[in-house]
């Protein structure tokens, strides 16, 4: 496995959804969608959303990163781009990593947008921000491994947009309850070691990373 | 072409059912009826919990039988991995099945004692019942992936991989959420404690027997169905391709049989 090979993939990724602008122009206009029907859901009580905040803030990315992974997993559909990759001389960790990367870069993206948006609607203060930024980051590995390892599962069977969700968000429920009390702890919101999370958020990301790099080979190759 | 999977060699139907099978169902017979005299009539109450004790003469069997029957998943899908046999891949398709029977019972019946017991059908802050209905819903997926329309290998590949996943996930989830509220209103194990009575416990060894028996009742019925459905459809392909490969003999005899006739002409 060759790191360059797997930043090339990334590169590729990213390039792809550059030029189509569906991040920019459909998904992150849905972020901000999400932020004000919880507002609504919640009666404008300023109070009550500062002190979910932490928990809408990670409900709203899960929601996002399964669109982000479902369109990671169909722009290697199109055009049997999945196929041409697999004739590269690239092993399937280094294509795992890269799709992982790029899917991490794109959801960062979007966190920190919805982080700001949230910010200035339900009027939080940050009282750590090394922790929000540690946490963000941590949490976002874990997704992103995981949802590339869950989105080719989900690959090429027909049924990929309602499959993903059952398989992945059950999954990913340790990231939901690890990052959500990290962020309540840096809002000043609970009553919690915000800093003990980041070892679970790690362990997730580490898992997944690796679980990953080794079933994808196995995997791709029927998707 | 006529498939003649439900028929054994002898002519009779292949039946899931056999000489053990059959034992173990009548034992399952005789032992419902023997288990529900003893949860309700010969043991006594509990101090505390009083008449909601003899729900767990069921509860804490079928939990056990629910982890058992996920790790038997687990380990099926790691050898199906490893051999590529479908008689793993059916073992560990089977038991994920009963898994999810056997895990759903735990949470309907847990929530069921807590009523009473913790005065709440459903307790957020408790690591065990937040664990159990993680695990359900992973395994509800692994379900919902063996039905999709893929051929059977591609299928149970992808199935593997997801049992294995999820299985390693539970300790994962476990932590997170005895990190997340460090709190578990379920009591210590009264069986290591050694406060149980000799009725009450002889009771709750027999509700784990006869989930024992039934679990693998159920393990070898429906392994049976697995393995003739799989049978069934790799045949289906068969006869499919036999039926495109005659209409094709005869779209090919009916055109040299134009051409003959053209030359005649």
């Amino acid at each position: 496995m060759e790191f360059r090979d797997a930043w090339s993939i990334a590169l590729k990724d990213l390039r792809i959804e550059l030029r189509s602008r569906i991040l920019m122009n459909q998904i992150a206009p849905y972020t901000l969608l999400i932020v004000v029907l919880f507002g609504f859901a919640l009666d404008a009580n300023t109070q009550t959303l500062r002190d979910t905040g932490p928990g809408l803030f990670w409900v709203a990315v899960l929601l996002i990163a399964l669109l982000a992974i479902q369109r990671a997993v169909k722009i290697e559909e199109d055009d049997a781009a999945r196929e041409r990759m697999l004739l590269t001389p690239v092993h399937s960790p280094s294509v795992f990593l890269g799709k992982s990367i790029a899917l991490f870069i794109q959801l960062f993206a979007l966190e920190i947008l919805l982080f700001f948006v949230m910010l200035a609607l339900f009027d939080l203060s940050v009282e750590d921000p090394l922790l929000i930024f540690l946490s963000a980051v941590l949490a976002t590995i874990g997704i992103a491994s995981s949802g590339t390892l869950y989105g080719v599962i989900a690959a090429g069977v027909g049924v990929r947009e309602t499959l993903l969700p059952i398989l992945l968000l059950p999954v990913i429920a340790p990231i939901a309850i690890g990052a959500t009390r990290a962020f309540g702890d840096s809002f000043g919101r609970v009553d919690a070691d915000g800093w003990a999370w980041l070892g679970l958020l790690s362990v997730f990301a580490v898992v997944y990373t690796v679980l990953g790099m080794l079933a994808y080979g196995q995997l791709v190759e029927d998707a | 072409m006529k498939i003649k999977l439900l028929e054994s060699n002898d002519g009779r139907p292949n039946a899931t059912s056999s000489r053990s099978t059959r034992f173990l169902g009548i034992c399952l017979v005789l032992g419902i009826p023997v288990l529900i005299l003893f949860a309700f009539v010969f043991s006594p109450k509990d101090d505390t919990m009083e008449d909601a004790v003899r729900l767990l003469y069921i509860h804490v069997p079928v939990a056990i039988f629910s982890y058992i029957a996920f790790g038997v998943t687990a380990m099926g899908s790691i050898f199906y991995l490893w051999k590529q046999s479908r008689w793993w891949d059916t073992t560990a398709h089977a038991s994920a099945e009963i898994g999810v029977i056997f895990c759903g019972l735990t949470l309907v019946t847990g929530s069921i004692w807590g009523r009473p017991t913790w005065n709440t059908w459903w307790e957020w802050g408790d690591v065990r019942l937040v664990t159990t209905l993680v695990m359900f819903l992973i395994f509800i997926g692994y379900l919902a992936l063996r039905q999709v329309p893929a051929s059977p290998h591609v299928r149970a590949k992808r199935a593997a991989i997801v049992g294995i996943i999820g299985t390693i996930n539970i300790p994962i989830v476990n932590r997170s959420v005895e990190w997340w509220e460090n709190s578990t209103l379920h009591q210590q194990s009264s069986l290591t404690d050694g406060n149980l009575e000799d009725l009450t416990l002889f009771t709750w060894f027999l509700g784990t027997l006869i989930l024992a028996i039934a679990y693998v009742w159920l393990m070898i019925h429906r392994f049976r169905v697995g393995w003739l459905s799989t049978e069934y459809e790799s045949l289906g392909y068969g006869a499919a391709i036999e039926e495109r490969k005659a209409e094709a003999d005869l779209h090919a005899g009916t055109r040299s049989g134009t051409t003959e006739e053209g030359e005649v002409e």
